[in-house]
């Protein structure tokens, strides 16, 4: 009798056509895949990618060198160096990430204590040439410029989380 | 009965404990930690941080274990729940005020209010009023104040007080209004001030040099011995990478205990000095061009091989150079025939090299220097020489020794003392009349100088004073060595310390000085300490009569020399000058001929011998900058290159090894034999110069020193003198004044001092403005600009 059921199932081909029936649901189905670049993904506000050093509204600088993140960060990428600015204020003369050795933990920006260092939603980067994965003060801080009203939404939106 | 041990029971552990002592120290000494802030082994208790309490059986509240005395069956809790609960409160109360500034904060990851308040603290806070805010003051260069953070512990109150001997701070107001300060506006002038540094448990004092330059996780930490003063102080040097950050002291209870002087903190500085030389340079037609070490060695070489009569060969020193450098070099210089060597360049008077067969030394080993019984300096500043020398003579005069001094200036001391002051030449009456009333009696030079002294009040209490002490010192100071009648004073003094029982010592003035003894940098001695076979010329006459070669090593024209004057026209006369300095300064480029970049003393292995004859060995903790090698490397191959015999060293060790083995068991000894006939070479007439060589214008290194340099203790390049003297001289409203010396003359700002003798007038050495000069001391005129 087994035997019988058998024979027919494959002579009537039943069980491609039971799996052809999937691919032909999902043929009419709404499709998952994305047209990157012209579309893209939605990004958590939790993303941790490229950094940027931020600033206060006044234009001030938030990092006054306390070298948390660069004690806290696993992968040795942050190299800081400080001295007292001329007005007496604690401030970084370097500030260096090199994005060859950064792990993206988002360590860096869980030790800053005045949320200066953050990791923002940006995943589109490259470099040509060696030394341009060091991401010096300069090219972090002019990030944070650019991107400073999405990064502080995103940190406002992961605040009573943190 | 302060001598008897008692029992007592701390958390169940039975401890041994002398009676009288306090808890802390007992528990510390077994290894029991209890929290503090105020409390610190060498000072006063104050017990005002209330950080220590602990329980005690039957008190019927807890104790603060730093003032509460041991006794017999005492039994103490420091972990039981009622000891943490009054921790934690103190904690609480001392948080109140305390700002949470941690990240901009130095102390952050050195801190002891940190570490307590993780250990024994509350993990929130209750407190949600305002909090306090303290003016910052402004205490000098060296140490920086961030008041609002100080928890009013006191120490650095106690330290200024007990141990710096001035009391610069204080704390004003009381309660929540408690300022600690310096009252008015003024810098801390202690020479032993960034002590407090290492005090404050909390970042309102911090370096001011340092600040925000590292954090103390950055740091690695290295063992050495500052090459500043005599005494070797321990310390620990403090890399980031290849760069010295900070210095931190090194406790040894026999030499520096836990302190350090400023100049062995700060004078990391000058290591980084823009005026390094980084390669070997030589001059061409009077254009300095940089060149590879194998042509500069090879021209350094050429010098010395070509001037055949080698007596014409001068070999000058310095004597904070290490043991290795000056052992070489000496030997470098014997082996080509030369015997002219000598370190001893602030040296006006040889006339006592024909008798001495020994190296000098301090005489009595340093930690000794705290139990005299009376002491007497003669010609030293120590405060301002050596001040961890200094400090504790001070604890010997605070324990009731009495301290005598006779010196060319009023000093400023800190501690109970009798002083006679007087115009230079009057220094050797001084000293006879103090050995007259000490009944000393002797032949020569001596004699005539007792017959004629007449002992005073200052004399006969001096003379008493090192008479009836069991243990005394006779001491002859950097300002005596200086003296052109150095030996006479020795002479004085050493019948003087016959006379009376005491000991005489030579407060050496540099890191080497007795390491340069033994090395054989000296023209009397040989490598070993021992009487030279052939003497050479000394510092002085080298310059005197000018050489046609010299050897320089880690010297500048100038500010290191006894004649700044006539190093600078003998040098500049020389056919070549080889030097061997880590900078390149003016002075040294308008006399040299070749410059050998130079390691410094945390680049280079070597050892310092100390002034109680300690040999301490420092390593290389950081790499020579730019092209610079270590001292003895270079000799090294000059030696070979010179093809001497024995040059063949491939570990600077080895070279200390084989001057160690030529050093008897007791190479030091300060035996004073007269020579036949002695003559004051200083006139008691006319108006002299006197001068000291200021604190921080020591070494080439600390001169570049840059906050030391904007201390006092830098020195001024200005004529000294007192207002009656100014009024002879017709200069009492004169802003400047001409000073005139041996056909030198410098033009100089003028200030009335009455700690200047009359009859004198005092411009410092070893300064930049000032080295045009002669000899610091000597006859001058002084005259409107």
């Amino acid at each position: 009798m087994k035997a019988l059921s058998n024979y027919f199932k494959s002579l009537f081909l039943l069980e491609l056509f039971r799996g052809l029936s999937l691919t032909g649901r999902y043929l009419f189905k709404k499709k998952f895949t994305i047209m990157y670049p012209e579309e893209k993904t939605p990004v958590s506000p939790r993303f941790r990618g490229l950094h940027a050093l931020r600033r206060y509204r006044s234009g001030e600088e938030r990092c006054i060198a306390c070298k948390l993140c660069e004690a806290t960060c696993p992968a040795l990428a942050i190299t800081i160096e400080a001295e007292p600015r001329e007005d007496g204020s604690r401030r970084t003369t370097r500030y260096d990430i090199d994005l060859f050795k950064c792990i993206y933990c988002g360590y860096c920006q869980e030790a800053c204590p005045v949320d200066a260092i953050v990791e923002t939603r940006i995943y589109e980067y490259h470099f040509e040439n060696r030394g341009e994965s060091i991401m010096t003060k300069e090219k972090l801080l002019a990030i944070g410029d650019k991107h400073e009203t999405q990064i502080a939404a995103d940190i406002d939106a992961q605040a009573k989380y943190r | 009965m302060t001598d008897s041990t008692i029992t007592i029971e701390v958390d169940g552990r039975e401890l041994q404990a002398k009676a009288g002592t306090m808890l802390i120290e007992a528990t510390d000494a077994a290894g029991i930690r209890i929290p503090r802030f105020c409390y610190h082994k060498k000072l006063s208790i104050s017990a005002n941080c209330r950080m220590c309490l602990v329980e005690v059986e039957k008190a019927p509240k807890p104790l603060p274990a730093c003032a509460t005395p041991v006794s017999d069956g005492m039994k103490v809790h420091t972990r039981s729940p009622r000891a943490l609960a009054a921790q934690k409160g103190t904690m609480e109360f001392l948080l109140i005020n305390h700002p949470l500034d941690c990240p901009i904060c130095d102390q952050g990851g050195e801190c002891e209010l940190q570490d307590v308040a993780i250990g024994y603290g509350g993990d929130i806070s209750r407190y949600t009023e305002g909090k306090r805010v303290v003016a910052d003051k402004n205490i000098g260069p060296l140490i920086a104040t961030d008041m609002t953070r100080c928890i009013h512990c006191t120490r650095c109150v106690r330290f200024g007080d007990e141990i710096a001997g001035i009391r610069e701070m204080g704390a004003t107001g009381r309660g929540e209004h408690t300022v600690i300060g310096t009252y008015i506006e003024k810098s801390i002038d202690s020479e032993l001030s960034g002590n407090v540094i290492d005090l404050c448990p909390v970042g309102a004092l911090t370096s001011k040099p340092f600040r925000f330059n590292a954090r103390a996780w950055e740091l690695t930490q290295v063992e050495a011995v500052a090459p500043h003063d005599s005494l070797g102080s321990n310390i620990n040097l403090h890399l980031r990478g290849n760069k010295v950050m900070r210095v931190h002291p090194r406790d040894n209870e026999s030499i520096n205990e836990t302190w350090l002087s400023d100049r062995d903190r700060f004078s990391y500085q000058g290591l980084y000095s823009r005026d390094r030389l980084m390669v070997p340079m030589i001059k061409k037609s009077g254009e300095w061009i940089e060149v590879s070490w194998e042509i500069a060695l090879e021209m350094a070489a050429a010098v010395f091989s070509e001037i055949k009569e080698t007596d014409q060969i001068g070999a000058l020193l310095s004597p904070v150079a290490t043991l290795e450098e000056l052992y070489l070099a000496q030997k470098l210089m014997r082996g080509l025939g030369c015997n002219n060597v000598d370190s001893r360049l602030r040296q006006g008077d040889f006339r006592l090299d024909e008798t001495q067969t020994q190296a000098n030394w301090l005489g009595i080993r340093v930690s000794e220097l705290d139990a005299l019984n009376a002491a007497l300096i003669v010609g030293g500043n120590l405060r301002k020489e050596q001040p961890i020398l200094a400090h504790r003579l001070r604890k010997a005069a605070l324990a009731g020794a009495g301290v005598s001094y006779i010196s060319p200036l009023r000093l400023e001391l800190n501690h109970k003392h009798r002083q006679s002051y007087c115009a230079p030449g009057e220094m050797v009456g001084r000293l006879a009349a103090v050995a007259k009333a000490a009944g000393v009696k002797a032949g020569g030079a001596v004699a005539k100088l007792l017959k004629s002294a007449k002992a005073d009040e200052f004399a006969r209490a001096t003379a008493d004073a090192l008479k009836n002490a069991d243990s005394s010192v006779v001491m002859l100071g950097g300002l005596a060595q200086a003296h052109p009648d150095f030996s006479l004073l020795c002479a004085l003094a050493s019948g003087l310390a016959d006379a009376t029982g005491s000991r005489l010592c030579f407060a050496p003035s540099a890191a080497n000085t007795v390491g340069a003894q033994l090395a054989g940098a000296v023209p009397h001695l040989q490598a070993g300490g021992k009487p030279a076979d052939d003497k050479g010329l000394d510092a002085l006459e080298m310059l005197k009569l000018p050489r046609k070669g010299y050897l320089l090593l880690g010297v500048e024209p100038g500010m290191d020399f006894w004649n700044g004057a006539l190093s600078q026209s003998a040098l500049q006369s020389a056919d070549s000058v080889v030097a061997l300095s880590a900078y390149r300064s003016p002075e040294l480029e308008a006399c040299a001929d070749i410059l050998l970049p130079t390691a410094l003393y945390t680049e280079t292995s070597g050892t310092y011998v100390n002034a109680e004859g300690l040999w301490q060995r420092n390593r290389g903790a950081v790499r020579p900058q730019g092209e610079a090698r270590p001292g003895w490397k270079i000799l090294r191959v000059l030696g070979n290159l010179l093809n001497q015999q024995g040059f063949d060293y491939t570990d600077p060790q080895q070279i200390g090894d084989e001057l160690h083995a030529l050093c008897d068991e007791s190479p030091l000894h300060n035996k004073i034999a007269e020579p036949a006939s002695l003559e004051p070479q200083l006139t008691t007439d006319g108006l002299l110069r006197a001068g000291d060589t200021p604190l921080y214008a020591a070494d080439p290194l600390v001169r570049r020193a840059t906050a030391l340099q904007q201390t006092k203790d830098a020195g001024v390049a200005a004529i000294r003198l007192h207002p009656q003297e100014a009024k002879r001289q017709g200069l009492e409203s004169a802003q400047h004044a001409l000073i005139k010396q041996n056909g030198y003359q410098a033009k100089l700002p003028l200030q009335l001092d009455e700690a200047i003798p009359e009859g004198c007038v005092w411009v410092s050495a070893g300064l930049r403005d000032t080295a045009m000069l002669g000899q610091p001391f000597g006859e001058v005129t002084v005259e409107k600009a």
